[in-house]
Parts: structure tokens; C-alpha cells; sequence
């Protein structure tokens, strides 16, 4: 799950009824739009097209309404690039003026001045700008020409406004896992707070994974880095590290499905964030019942909210602290969901996905990928 | 103004002889294992994991002090336990001194 916060947890019996299911999500990922101004290698949703039967205004103030009336204390709003949305400003508006906190990602390109300080003015409102390396070198490599500078600038700007500690989210890969420590000292710099998450085999991930994931060794690298520095926030992305040795802050627990979930542009209903594919859509907040019809009575949620079971990891001494790892980069990468995960830190995922034939991956769902690339930034506002 | 508070700069000191409340700015949601509890300023999620202690929890608002509402809400054997968990809840900001 991505609860940001560490949920201070190392109490099974809890963790148990976690993966039960809740009656509503402790928080969820919301994609406000599939149109992106960027083309970034490893898009978890294949995002650069607006889609056409995107959530009009009405219908996503709808879904706030029903988000107010499960509680829903914050959502983590993405796209797609969510400031292209026209409506981006008053839908957050809406949303934080009814205590549903948001928490949104941007690669930073539309964060001008302005903007910088429309949103220091705003509650309950957390920023996240993408980066994914410390030079343009190791950014733009993944996130195209002109992306890094763009970040900072956006960065100068929420400095300059007061909004105080945003967020440098950073998706790690084995060309900037060397580069952590930079990354900390450019939030530092900026007094924002620096997050790492997982890079997943899904979207154009699919295509990028095998020569962008940490190798086996920046793995137990990266387990320590982490595990020295609680600060850093992880959105509990890094859990199938736990085995090696004490927990990583967190639940240490897929949520997909039970805690969490994703709404994506068009309304579509998704186990999690990472696994925007047909065998993982619950339904349609278009639906008669709405958001809260789905996320109760989908029979999809209702199967994942079965007790799982432990497969080919049962003989594993260190099941209980990875709990097999990652739904998504399992089921992307071709592997049995109840068995390893790529990137068991044992090796039993390389293993697996040696024996596996190489044809016939399944196909990320809703390709909304530019058809040409096209990686227009705005000049500074 | 969108800033998380500094975490925990001025950890407050769990004393049981003054009066407390759930923090202002955090919301509590039910659940079967006991509740959620969000703070909306340092934007830490917390889990009351039982419905005696969120009991306690919104108790403490009626009662003079927090070993008050000890005393009326939780038995004497559970007492220790449950004055360690108002601790750890106030060192994370969900309840403070009114």
C-alpha cells in the first residue's frame, strides 16, 4: 500500500485483516488524465494521448463526493501529466475543501511561477515532482531532453512561493541507484523531502524493465540506504526487500485490491496503480453503484481479498516478511502470482523467469502512448 | 499554506495528569480492528487497534484529565497497556493537551 506515512506496524494479527479488505480504501491512486506533455520510458500507464472518454469535471467531482462519504482521508493523484487537465485547479479544490487531502505527482513542466503559488495557498495539499536521476544526464535518459531542467525549475518555483517541504519523487533504476545520495542532498538543498519508489514492469515499463531495474547487488544496496535513512520516504513500494533481514518501515503488504486501488482517466477501476490490464479492472465508476459499488462488490476485489496462498515461496523461511513480493512486477514479467517475485532478493524470481518460454507476455491494457514522441516544455513562467 | 509541521520537533510529553483531546486536525474512521486515524497537518497515518482504545480516545474530551478517563474507561489490570498506547498517540501527534 502507499500509505506515505509509515503505518507503525509490525502486528501481523492487523496485517491479516489489512489483506481482508476495508470497507473503503485507506487511500488510492487517482489518474486524472492519459494526456502527457513527457514520454518517459517506464510510464506505469502508457500515458501521451488525452483520452476522449476521460471523467468530465461533473462526473470526477462525483467521485470526490463518494470519497468524502467513505472517509477517504487522501488520494494520490497522477496521469498522465495531471496539471493538463483545464479543470486541474478547481478539482483539487474541490477535493481538499472537502478533506480529502491529495497528494499529486508532476514531472513539474506546467508548475510555473503562478501556479507555484496558487497551490502554496492550498490545505491538505502535498506536491510530488518526478526525478529520476541527479544530472540531466541520468533524468533525461529516462524521462526525455529537457525534463530534468524543467523539475528543477518547477522546484525553484515551489521554493520561491513558500510552499514548503514538497516532495522529489524518484523511481529508482540501475543507472541513478549511485545517485541517492546526490538526490538526498538536492532535497536537502530545497528543504523538500526526498521519496524513492519501485520501478515496475508495467506500461512502457514492460519494454524498459529488463535494462532499467537494480541489479541483485544495488538491490541489497539500496535495502541498507534505505533502512539507515527512515526519512526517506518509500510509499511502501520497497517491502519484497524486507527479507533481507528487519521490515522497512511500512505494512509490508501488497494492498492491491484490499487498501488500495486506482481510478484511471476514463473512469476504469483498477486493483492497483501498477497493473493497468484487463485481468486487474474491477468495474467503472460510471457504474449504477459508483465508485463505492465497485470497490465493495466487485468479484475481482472479493477474490483478492481471499487468504492468499504462499505457492512456490511456502518452503521460504522469509515469506512472512516479503509476502512474495509484488503483484504487478509478478504478473508483468510472466511469473505465477503465488510464487517469487523478479526480484526475490534470494534469486528465486531469476531463477523463474529463466525457465519461463520468452514469448507471450501479457500486453499492458490502454496504450495511450504518443504516436510520434513529441517532448514540448514550456518555457519558464 | 501546504507544508506538513515539523515532525515531532516538540514531541509532547505523555502526562497523565493533564487534560487531553483527539487532535483537532486529525480524523478518526471506524473499522473492524478499532480505527483509522489521520492527521491532516503531519499527514500520519495511525492505526488504533482496538475499539477500547478509540473509546478512550474520544473519551478523554469529557473527562478532567487523561488518568480520568482511565480510571472510567479501561479496567485496572489494562490500565498499563492502555497508558502506553495514549502515550505513543500523543508522541504522534493524534491526541493533544487541551
Amino acid at each position: 500500500m502507499s500509505a506515505e506515512a509509515p503505518a507503525r506496524t509490525k502486528d501481523s494479527g492487523l496485517r491479516d485483516r489489512l489483506a481482508h479488505g476495508l470497507d473503503a480504501p485507506i487511500c488510492l491512486t487517482w489518474e486524472l488524465t492519459y494526456a502527457c506533455n513527457l514520454a518517459c520510458v517506464h510510464c506505469l500507464s502508457s500515458s501521451g494521448r488525452r483520452d476522449p472518454r476521460e471523467l468530465t469535471s461533473d462526473e470526477a467531482r462525483s467521485v470526490i463526493d463518494e470519497l468524502v462519504a467513505m472517509q477517504v482521508f487522501y488520494v494520490n493523484v497522477g496521469g498522465g501529466e495531471p496539471m493538463l487537465r483545464p479543470d486541474f485547479f478547481d478539482l483539487i479544490g474541490y477535493a481538499v475543501d472537502h478533506r480529502v487531502g491529495v497528494k499529486f505527482s508532476t514531472n513539474g513542466t506546467r508548475l510555473n511561477r503562478t501556479r507555484a503559488q496558487q497551490l502554496a495557498a492550498m490545505d491538505y495539499l502535498d506536491v510530488q515532482v518526478s526525478l529520476d536521476g541527479a544530472t540531466a544526464e541520468v533524468n533525461d535518459g529516462v524521462r526525455g531532453s529537457g525534463s530534468y531542467a524543467a523539475a528543477r525549475r518547477a522546484m525553484d518555483n515551489l521554493a520561491d512561493a513558500g510552499f514548503g517541504p514538497f516532495k522529489i519523487s524518484v523511481v529508482v533504476t540501475r543507472h541513478n541507484v549511485g545517485q541517492l545520495d546526490a538526490l538526498m542532498a538536492l532535497a536537502h538543498h530545497y528543504g523538500a523531502q526526498l521519496r524513492v519508489t519501485r520501478l515496475r514492469p508495467s506500461g512502457r515499463g514492460a519494454d524498459s524493465w529488463e535494462d532499467l531495474h537494480p541489479t541483485a547487488a544495488q538491490q541489497r544496496f539500496l535495502y541498507q540506504w534505505l533502512h539507515d535513512r527512515p526519512s526517506v520516504l518509500t510509499g511502501d513500494s520497497f517491502f519484497h526487500l524486507s527479507a533481507l533481514g528487519q521490515p522497512l518501515d511500512g505494512l509490508n503488504l501488497c494492498g492491491a485490491g484490499r487498501v488500495v486501488c486506482l481510478i484511471d482517466p476514463v473512469g476504469d477501476v483498477y486493483a492497483c496503480p501498477f497493473v493497468i490490464h484487463q485481468e486487474f479492472l474491477a468495474g467503472n465508476v460510471r457504474e449504477a453503484g459508483g465508485f463505492t459499488g465497485v470497490w465493495r462488490s466487485s468479484d475481482l476485489f472479493a477474490s483478492l481479498r481471499e487468504p492468499t496462498s504462499a505457492g512456490a515461496c511456502s518452503s521460504c523461511g522469509s515469506y512472512d516478511a516479503c509476502r512474495g513480493g509484488c503483484m504487478a512486477a509478478k504478473f508483468f514479467t510472466g511469473l505465477p502470482l503465488d510464487g517469487p517475485d523478479p526480484e526475490c532478493v534470494f534469486g528465486h524470481g531469476t531463477e523463474a523467469l529463466a525457465a519461463l518460454p520468452s514469448a507471450g507476455l501479457p500486453r499492458p491494457a490502454a496504450d495511450h502512448s504518443a504516436r510520434a514522441v513529441p517532448v514540448r516544455l514550456l518555457s519558464r513562467g | 499554506m501546504s507544508s506538513p509541521g515539523p515532525l515531532a520537533v516538540t514531541t509532547p510529553r505523555f502526562d497523565v495528569e493533564r487534560p487531553w483531546r483527539l487532535h483537532p486536525q486529525v480524523a478518526l474512521r471506524d473499522e473492524s480492528f478499532g480505527a483509522l486515524a489521520y492527521h491532516y497537518g503531519n499527514r500520519r497515518l495511525i492505526f488504533l487497534r482496538s475499539r477500547t482504545l478509540v473509546e478512550l480516545v474520544e473519551s478523554l474530551e469529557r473527562f478532567e484529565s487523561a488518568g480520568d478517563a482511565l480510571t472510567a474507561v479501561i479496567g485496572p489490570a489494562q490500565r498499563p497497556s492502555y497508558e502506553r498506547a495514549l502515550a505513543r498517540l500523543a508522541a504522534s501527534e493524534v491526541i493533544d493537551v487541551r
